[in-house]
């Protein structure tokens, strides 16, 4: 009985123990990142893409073509419309690289490397 | 149908090539290149009849990839044209029509009566392999001829505009050519 009380008691010790260090690893992130980048699209093409971008940072693509483009993510987590001369921004919300194109002209495509 | 794209791609660039020998006949000035009036109405008149051709795509396919094309096809030949008709305002020019925009209508016309005829797979497959076609015919007079004959800086920086989103429109035409068959 105290046996198992006692494993209660650590488990609890525990479960606060990783609540603070979960606690502090999504703060970290909101310090660390939150950051703003542009990606600018000219001549048919997204420009380089911003380095050094992490979970929780905003890209923010404007679009100085004549004509009308999407910024798109391969698997659906953004699909910013960007009309001639028009701006959107989407925030990096998972690690990785992050693949996306422009919906109307298929052949444009980018991609975003994102840190933790 | 391959002999019909090598048709439609001759017949495009063979007025080209008349109207850069023809263009000023009697005048004394080099004859080799259309004049930038001549110039901004062969870069309208093909993104007129890209438009025309979009239209008649929409009236006919019901393929969500080949109408999703069209529409794109639409709305930035109407783009650039938009462009074109106020830069021509501005540098107070009258486009004016030449062997070359006058060859590329009436081959659009053909293909538009040869495309009326079909449906289904048949048009969408058509209307594609056009467009790769004619846009291939366009690039290449942009890149030899009108680009580099053309005389105003702005009209000039506008058809490099134009020639990258051709490019584009190109590829894109090629990569729905795969699909679509």
């Amino acid at each position: 009985m105290s046996v198992d009380q006692g494993k209660g008691e650590r488990s609890r010790r525990d479960v606060l123990a990783s609540a603070a260090i979960l606690t502090l690893a999504a703060a970290w992130p909101a310090r660390a990142a939150g950051r703003r980048h542009v990606v600018v699209i000219d001549k048919m093409a997204f420009g380089a893409p911003p380095s050094d971008v992490k979970v929780g940072d905003t890209i923010t693509w404007t679009n100085r073509d004549i004509v009308r483009h999407t910024a798109t993510e391969r698997s659906g987590a953004f699909d910013l419309d960007l009309p001639p001369g028009a701006s959107a921004s989407a925030v990096m919300s998972r690690a990785g690289v992050v693949p996306y194109y422009c919906r109307y002209h298929p052949v444009m495509r980018g991609e975003i490397s994102v840190g933790v | 149908m391959f002999k019909c794209l090598l048709v439609v791609g001759a017949l495009a660039l063979a007025p080209l090539s008349a109207a850069q020998a023809q263009s000023h006949p009697q005048a004394s000035a080099p004859a080799a290149q259309p004049s930038d009036p001549q110039i901004a109405h062969i870069a309208y008149t093909a993104g007129q009849l890209d438009i025309e051709a979009a239209d008649q795509a929409l009236a006919k396919s019901t393929n969500a990839e080949v109408r999703a094309f069209a529409e794109t096809m639409k709305r930035d030949h109407a783009a650039v044209n938009e462009q074109a008709m106020a830069l021509v305002k501005k540098l107070n020019v009258t486009p004016e029509a030449n062997a070359t925009s006058t060859a590329l209508t009436e081959a659009a016309a053909r293909e538009r009566e040869r495309l009326s005829g079909l449906s289904g797979m048949a048009f969408d497959k058509a209307y594609i392999d056009n467009e790769v076609a004619f846009h291939r015919t366009v690039n290449e007079a942009l890149r030899g001829t009108l680009i580099p004959g053309a005389r105003n800086a702005e009209l000039k920086a506008l058809l490099e505009r134009g020639l990258a989103l051709f490019q584009e429109h190109q590829a894109h035409a090629e990569q729905l050519a795969r699909h679509v068959r």
